[in-house]
């Protein structure tokens, strides 16, 4: 196992962005053999051909300009506002997505297959909207508290996995995925208590979070990006500092490397195992906190979305990097944005990008495939 | 590498193949029909537009607006992990695409709705199965919003009549996906259609998973997807003695289904639509009871013809909401299930009566 992650993460930056791209080719074939105009036009092909070729590219260059005009810039629409809205919103998804993917890249850095990052996500959640719900404080209080609550609750529901590795061997990559369930089912069952409930409310939804612990929008009311992007710029700098520049970091990364050889260099390997487990789910909380302090403002069940396991792809295709984390989050969230104008302008069914976002895992996962498809020569050192 | 590009040219020449082969028909006419210019436009809630039950219902209407109406449509299906930020987004790029009447299926989508309709006043919208409320739950009404929803107690309540009256058991249960009000209020129906029967008859047929008045404490799976936890709830059921279950719970209602052909005699009652009729429930079709059907699709159909017809009215005062007396609910006829002798007359009556007003199913629509 360890030797399959060790060959994916050293993927190259051509490898991965090749995987994209053909991630992209192969997604525009499946659209336009599902595009109906396509499909009778293949009926009468030979009769008139160019019909067949016209709603190839019709269906193809649709869905994809739909998707960049869901995603980047809307040029088909009036005003300023409308046309750079798509923009933000991809930054807007994009938070959550590479915050918690900067959480599992520490860990996978540090050999640990945090699979967890959803659960931490509702955790951080959680402790974040108890405070922004039920707290009365005037801003410059409350909202660091609410944001520190989120970041503590993804801390310790991560170190609660890593002091279980330290301390009994439990592999982490199951121990994680149970604590999942526990999240969504504690955050479940809390929602239709009084604890996180609100007053009055049939539904199992929380009351809205005061605008005292709300994070500011970056650009006014139009937009529903807030200063959680920038925060979540901060974390990449602080992240890649921290894993290339601090000494913990360095312990992390020896961890990683070979834990034998790190146990022998004097790294004390069960508190690393706790502390590394404790960051990534920091960062997690920290994905929560944008969530239910940012955007959503309510807490539901649905409240991490699937952004815990959208995360463990952005960090992969970051190749746990933090730069290349936030250009793959950045992605995802462009992705996200814009599947729904392409689902509304081109009737694309939105399944489309699960199919182009699984396609990228598989291709990072099998460099050979991507090189073979792309005629490029083995990397020194690189499994064949 | 030499196999993979054999196979590729292998492949190649199937799809040439097939393509020509399926290539030869006539090319057809040009198109000339002239369409309405009017966009109708749907979004649906994280059950998808083909869960054979609640969303499917609704997008059905839009189908058949855009055959019989001539109207444009679009649609967005929401993701099984939608959040609120999906939602008002799909809302949003609905609006962007240029619509001028979007309906939203689900309680879900009322936040996003209410939102979409306070910043674009000219467009027009309709929401199923939810009231719009402000952020504290307080009523709220908008006059480019009509809320469309369905007083199902009163179809449950004759299903409970007559899941009661052909049990064998005396035990019947329901169960709910998530407890939400547009859920309960069939299985508030449907225990006191039970309730009716065993007052009328002297008898004591219960209703398992619905105990008391609290409805929040009533039987549920936690969501809307999961078939697997349907089986086992329905499962814990029969061993309970139950031989009838009414899942309230979209496709996680299939899982109920599958559980009756483990266990002989057992029966399980539809939602939403006829669910006989349906491919997904084909494979226990015979042991489907009858079905309580939303009549959405008809309620989506009249609601896009209004707003062709430039007669679209909002506002709460306005809002549609689906009985047995204007047919937007009813249960299905009788299929394979054989009921008891004299039950059908029966329920013909009940039906007249509740619709003369003689019998009163309580609900939120009449305390």
């Amino acid at each position: 196992m360890n030797k399959v992650m060790k060959e994916i993460f050293s993927a190259s930056t051509l490898n991965t962005v090749l995987a994209v791209v053909a991630s992209f080719v192969f997604g525009g074939v499946l659209i336009a053999f599902a595009n109906e105009n396509v499909q009778v036009a293949a009926g009468y092909l030979f009769a008139r051909p160019a019909d067949f070729f016209m709603a190839i590219w019709n269906s193809v260059f649709g869905a994809y300009d739909a998707l960049f005009r869901g995603a980047v810039f809307n040029y088909k629409l009036d005003g300023i506002v409308a046309m750079v809205k798509p923009i933000t919103e991809t930054l807007a998804y994009a938070t959550p997505i590479t915050l918690s993917g900067l959480g599992l890249a520490v860990a996978f850095r540090s050999g640990l297959f945090n699979i967890g990052a959803p659960g931490q996500i509702m955790f951080g959640a959680m402790f974040a909207g108890w405070i922004g719900i039920n707290l009365d404080l005037p801003f410059y209080i409350h909202f660091p508290i609410a944001v520190i609550a989120g970041v503590i609750g993804g801390a310790l529901f991560g170190a609660l996995v890593g002091f279980l590795r330290a301390t009994t061997g439990a592999n982490e990559v199951i121990v994680t995925i149970m604590f999942n369930y526990i999240a969504a089912l504690l955050l479940g069952w809390l929602l239709k208590t009084p604890v996180l409930q609100a007053p009055g409310a049939v539904n199992p939804i929380s009351a809205a979070v005061s605008d005292s612990a709300k994070y500011p929008l970056l650009f006014g009311e139009q937009f529903r990006v807030h200063t959680g992007f920038v925060m979540m710029l901060l974390a990449v700098v602080a992240v890649w500092w921290f894993l290339n520049r601090s000494s913990i970091g360095f312990q992390f990364r020896a961890l990683g490397h070979n834990p034998n050889a790190a146990k022998t260099a004097g790294i004390n390997i069960g508190l690393t195992f706790v502390l590394v487990m404790a960051v990534s789910g920091a960062l997690s909380g920290l994905a929560g906190t944008t969530q239910i302090l940012g955007t959503e403002k309510f807490l539901t069940t649905g409240v991490a979305a699937s952004y815990g396991f959208d995360a463990i792809t952005v960090a992969l295709l970051g190749r746990n990097n933090p730069w290349g984390v936030l250009v793959a989050g950045i992605l995802f969230g462009g992705l996200r944005a814009g599947a729904v104008t392409m689902q509304a302008s081109q009737g694309v069914p939105i399944d489309i990008v699960l199919v182009v976002q699984s396609m990228i895992v598989l291709f990072i996962a099998a460099p050979p495939l991507v090189r073979a498809m792309f005629r490029l020569k083995a990397q020194k050192g690189g499994a064949q | 590498m030499k196999i993979s590009h054999t196979a590729l040219r292998g492949l190649a020449l199937a799809a040439a193949a097939s393509i020509a082969l399926a290539g030869c028909a006539a090319a057809p006419a040009e198109p000339t029909a002239t369409p309405v210019d009017y966009k109708a436009c749907m979004v649906s809630d994280s059950g998808g537009f083909n869960d054979a039950s609640f969303n499917q219902e609704a997008y059905a209407g839009l189908q058949e607006a855009k055959a019989s109406l001539g109207v444009q449509t679009a649609e967005v299906e929401s993701p099984n992990t939608a959040t609120q930020t999906d939602y008002t987004s799909a809302v949003d790029s609905m609006v962007a695409e240029g619509c001028d009447l979007i309906i939203n299926v689900g309680f879900a989508l009322a936040a996003a709705t209410r939102d979409a309709a306070k910043a674009n006043p000219t467009v027009n919208f309709a929401l199923i199965d939810s009231a719009l409320s402000n952020d504290d739950f307080s009523p709220l009404t908008l006059d480019n919003v009509k809320p469309i929803q369905y007083d199902t107690a009163e179809a449950a309540f004759l299903a409970g009549y007559l899941a009661a009256a052909t049990s064998k058991t005396g035990k019947v249960a329901t169960y709910g996906g998530m407890l939400f009000p547009s859920v309960t209020i069939f299985m508030d129906g449907f225990k006191q259609g039970v309730e009716h029967y065993n007052t009328a008859k002297g008898k004591n047929v219960k209703v398992l998973g619905a105990d008391g008045t609290d409805s929040s404490k009533w039987a549920a799976t936690g969501d809307f997807n999961d078939q697997a936890k349907g089986k086992t709830l329905t499962e814990q059921f029969f061993a309970q003695g139950a031989d009838i279950v009414l899942p309230v719970a979209g496709p996680v209602g299939i899982g109920t289904g599958q559980a009756t052909l483990g266990k002989k005699g057992t029966l399980v009652i539809g939602v939403d639509s006829d669910w006989f009729g349906l491919a997904t429930h084909a494979e226990y079709k015979a042991n489907i009871l009858t079905s309580i059907e939303k009549k959405m699709a008809k309620a989506v159909l009249e609601i896009i013809q209004s707003g062709v017809d430039g007669a679209f009215t909002g506002g709460d005062a306005n809002q549609y909401v689906g009985t047995l007396a204007n047919g937007g609910v009813k249960i299905s006829a009788a299929h394979d299930v054989a009921y008891p002798a004299g039950i059908q007359a029966e329920l013909d009556a009940l039906q007249e009566e509740i619709i003369a007003g003689t019998i009163v199913v309580s609900s939120i629509y009449k305390k």
